[in-house]
């Protein structure tokens, strides 16, 4: 139950954890994700790489599409122009942590220009031109050989820092958790200061923003750019994490993964974006696992893996936005608006 | 006294195809006074407020504000030089609380960029923890909402929808605050809250009001100075008493043999 | 390129544009009739072929019975997605109905994939192969009756609506919902209605394709390129479904002729991003006014 909680300046109002049990959970969590891989196991360790890649990129997209209210289909696309600056400049010895920054901002810049159009155009428009966007972008992937290896794809050397080979997974698990952490702060900070404002007015009602002295068309390929920057981070890291990549990695259905991810978890909340990435992470696994426990009845279930995995997908799109609109992050505050007044009922 | 103009709007002409929605229309709005805009529906009220905030792009005629010409200035821009205005329907930001929606209004005077909000503890912070304080004492206890701050405007009602309107405008710092029909929809005693508000935004803090309005017993009462419009013409502009006794006004709001009546003549 | 083979290229462009036209002609009267735009026609398309695949080859139906089997189905699964699955997200915001669409599909596609299997299957030959020739020009026989074949159900679905009552009732309800109700039009009947016709169409072009070139699951991934055409177009201008449909075609074959095959793919989307710069609104689309 929830007592005590009183704030005695603006400065605590304002803070993202306000109350000392928020903060113990908190550091509770941060100390649990330093010690996972030790704890975990090495296939855990594994998705939980993969966990965090899907949540910076997931992020992004929220940003565009979850704060300033213009829908982005071409997301994965960003992911790969991150993914072949990092892939490029790696060849030339560059170091990860310059790399993974340039591929953010290429990647930025190339989403600015993608949000061009969002100028003139809104909704079902901006979703069908950056639709197009990411299958000119696939385009390019497959066909620019000598700076992207066409269809055959590129390696990427493994990270080093300081003759530190960021080779395991375990390595690269604190890499990924490092920018996930401050990429995710970063965004939240956006929600409390004039800039994450202004994106959500524009997504509420963009001629009152106007009328506040908003520049929407400034404002919105700072989204998009945002946006970008996150995706090709997630994308610069997958990289380093893959090692070898290919275009496939950033197909149209991982743009729709990631649509899907944020609409799962919860439009517009950072929470949300965590919760939707990890869901949609691990609910292949599972699926994986219970079809192969149906192998023991049904020896050729596996063929049925991928086709299962669309339709559960599918379905869980579908059930999300019939039932629960706002997202695993609604569901998780309803069990806590809950708990705040147990053991009374409300 | 400064006697020049705060706001002068000079002879604008507005047509949408072959609807004439403003045909010469002339309007000086003097500092520190409240100016009201009546006429029936349709008579062009709002047009001529969308165009002043600059939506729409007359094809003749220009404003001035404060001595500029803004004729050709941005919407976005516009509102940095001062002018704050309400809507017809409440445009509130329905995805966030009362206390973001307010501190939108102070959206022009942060100076911080992206990379620094994203830090946030900074400059960000800093100036995010004044814009607080600023609104916490000149807005939010002078319209009295300090109850709700925290909670989301979807789930408000209309009257303090309407207020909090009031509120994001008045953070703006505006020089000229455009009120399009701020008591409509609402009961007697919301009505009067809101004209005691007005007034003491002119009387305590000198602000030049312009407003759009139907109840007549409120325009009557607080305006400064009356313009009316009809069929998008200016055709009356004095003195409450002064408009409220014209032929003309008469005419245009309860017909011919009315004015007839009031004026005497041809019964 | 020399004269005779841009006119022979042209001329396969032009025909091969009206299955084009047709697919557009199905996201049009959805988006037309409810406002949404349907990501998932292409599955429309692939289930429809399955469906008369399975009567024909499965059923050992004759082939007429295996059409009307296959459009009896997909008007089922049309009227199932219009209650089960548009209908509780009517007014909610595009993001959420367009991604509904797309879960849509993609459950389409699984369930397709996972009955049938992913592998390559013949559809029984519904159009001649006889190819048409025209002094020098080779036309291949499939894609001239294409053309005639979506020509009639254009043209068929444009005289309904234009003289028939319901065709008339369905675009009441469409241009203004609440005046139809009001007159006494069954505005949730025509959006039904709206969905079976649109599953038709995609059922017989899907089919059409399929006799085309192969039956398979990825036969759903033609539809994202006539995304393309339909904005082109206008959302929601029929005529503008055509014209578009047959200058996509057009220029789709154009570009293999100059730039060779790879470059079919990529011409619906450079176009879209051309005409949404330069006409946001498509060719003939009516522009969205905001009141303030």
């Amino acid at each position: 139950m929830r007592i005590g909680d009183f704030r005695a300046s603006y400065a605590h109002d304002e803070s993202l954890l306000i109350t000392r049990v928020q903060r113990s959970w908190m550091i509770g969590f941060v100390g649990l994700l330093l010690i996972f891989p030790w704890v975990g196991g090495s296939y855990f360790t594994y998705l939980a790489c993969l966990t965090g890649i899907h949540v910076i990129a997931a992020m992004g997209l929220n940003i565009v599409t979850g704060f300033a209210g213009q829908i982005s289909l071409g997301h994965a696309a960003f992911m790969g122009v991150g993914c072949y600056t990092v892939a490029w400049l790696d060849k030339w010895g560059v170091p990860f942590y310059i790399t993974i920054p340039l591929g953010g901002v290429v990647s930025a810049l190339i989403g600015m220009l993608v949000g061009i159009p969002s100028l003139r155009i809104k909704g079902l428009y901006l979703a069908v031109a950056t639709l197009a966007a990411q299958f000119i972008l696939m385009f390019v992937f497959r066909e620019w050989d000598s700076v992207t290896g066409g269809v055959r794809g590129v390696n990427i050397a493994p990270a080093q820092l300081w003759g530190w080979v960021i080779n395991t997974d375990k390595d690269i698990y604190y890499l990924i958790m490092l920018c996930a952490g401050m990429l995710l702060l970063g965004a939240r900070n956006l929600l409390r200061t004039h800039v994450g404002r202004s994106f959500i007015a524009i997504r509420d009602k963009d001629i009152s923003a106007e009328v506040l002295g908003i520049d929407l068309f400034r404002g919105k390929l700072m989204a998009f750019a945002l946006g970008s920057f996150y995706a090709g981070v997630a994308g610069g890291l997958m990289g380093y994490f893959y090692r070898a990549i290919t275009p496939e990695h950033f197909t149209f259905t991982l743009s729709i993964f990631y649509l899907a991810a944020i609409i799962v978890g919860g439009l517009g909340t950072v929470l949300g974006t965590i919760l939707g990435a990890a869901f949609m992470t691990l609910v292949p696994e599972v699926l994986r696992s219970v079809v192969t426990l149906l192998t023991l009845w049904a020896p050729n279930a596996m063929e049925l893996l991928s086709p299962m995995r669309e339709m559960v997908f599918g379905a869980l799109i579908i059930a999300f936005l019939i039932f629960e609109p706002h997202g695993l992050v609604e569901m998780w505050r309803r069990a806590r608006r809950f708990f705040h007044l147990w053991p009374f009922k409300t | 006294m400064n006697l020049a103009p705060m706001l002068s709007v000079e002879d604008v002409h507005l047509r949408f195809g072959g609807i004439n929605a403003l045909s010469g229309v002339s309007l000086q709005v003097k500092a520190g006074e409240i100016t009201a805009v009546i006429g029936p529906n349709g008579a062009g009220k709002t047009s001529l407020f969308n165009t002043i905030s600059g939506f729409y792009k007359p094809q003749q005629g220009r404003m001035v504000l404060e001595g500029q010409d803004i004729s050709h200035t941005k919407p976005n821009v516009r509102a940095a030089m001062g002018l704050a205005r309400t809507f017809q329907n409440v445009a509130l930001f329905r995805g966030m609380t009362v206390l973001d929606n307010i501190k939108l209004g102070g959206h022009n005077r942060m100076a911080a960029n992206t990379l620094q909000a994203m830090a946030y503890w900074g400059q960000s912070q800093r100036e995010e923890l004044a814009l607080r304080e600023e609104i916490e004492r000149d807005v939010i206890d002078f319209l009295e909402i300090d109850h709700v701050r925290h909670q989301s405007v979807a789930s408000l009602s209309y009257g303090l929808q309407k207020r909090i309107e009031l509120a994001r405008a008045l953070a703006m710092r505006p020089k000229i605050l455009m009120l399009d029909e701020p008591v409509a929809g609402m009961n007697r005693e919301e009505t009067e809250d809101m004209a005691r508000f007005i007034l003491d935004l002119q009387e305590e803090r000198g602000m030049t009001i312009l407003l759009i309005e139907h109840d007549m017993g409120m325009v009557m009462d607080i305006s400064n100075h009356v313009a009316v419009l009809n069929f998008g013409q200016l055709i009356a502009s004095g003195t409450p008493q002064y408009v409220r006794n014209h032929p003309d006004v008469i005419e245009a709001y309860l017909g011919v043999r009315e004015s007839q009546l009031a004026t005497g003549q041809g019964v | 390129m020399d004269w005779i083979t841009f006119a022979e290229f042209s001329l396969i462009g032009l025909f091969s544009g009206g299955l084009l036209a047709l697919v557009a002609l199905g996201f049009v009267l959805i988006y037309k009739g409810t406002r949404v735009i349907n990501f998932a026609m292409g599955e429309f398309m692939m289930l429809g072929a399955y469906l008369v695949y399975t009567g024909h080859s499965w059923l050992k139906m004759p082939l007429w019975l295996s059409m009307v089997f296959g459009l009896a189905g997909i008007s089922c699964v049309a009227v199932l997605v219009e209650r089960f699955v548009l209908r509780p997200l009517a007014g909610q915001p595009v993001v959420s109905v367009l991604m509904v669409t797309i879960g849509l599909g993609a459950f389409l596609h699984g369930t397709v994939d996972a009955i049938w299997g992913g592998q390559n299957l013949e559809m029984p030959q519904l159009l001649s192969r006889k190819p048409f020739i025209w002094g020098d020009v080779m036309l291949p026989g499939a894609v001239f009756w294409s053309f005639w074949v979506a020509l009639a159900v254009i043209a068929g679905l444009s005289l309904y609506f234009r003289y028939s009552r319901t065709g008339i009732a369905m675009r009441a309800a469409a241009s203004d919902p609440i005046t139809a109700y009001a007159l006494g039009i069954d505005v949730r009947r025509t959006q039904q209605l709206t969905w079976v016709f649109a599953g038709c169409v995609g059922a017989v072009a899907g089919t059409i394709v399929a006799s085309i070139s192969s039956l398979s699951p990825a036969l759903s991934g033609t539809a994202l390129g006539v995304l393309a055409v339909v904005i082109l177009g206008g959302l929601d201008s029929v005529a503008g479904a055509i014209i578009a449909g047959l200058l996509v075609g057009w220029l789709e074959s154009i570009a293999v002729g100059y730039f060779g095959g790879k470059a079919r793919d990529l011409v619906p989307y450079v176009v879209v991003l051309a005409i949404l710069m330069v006409r946001p609104y498509g060719l003939l689309g009516t522009r969205d006014i905001e009141r303030l």
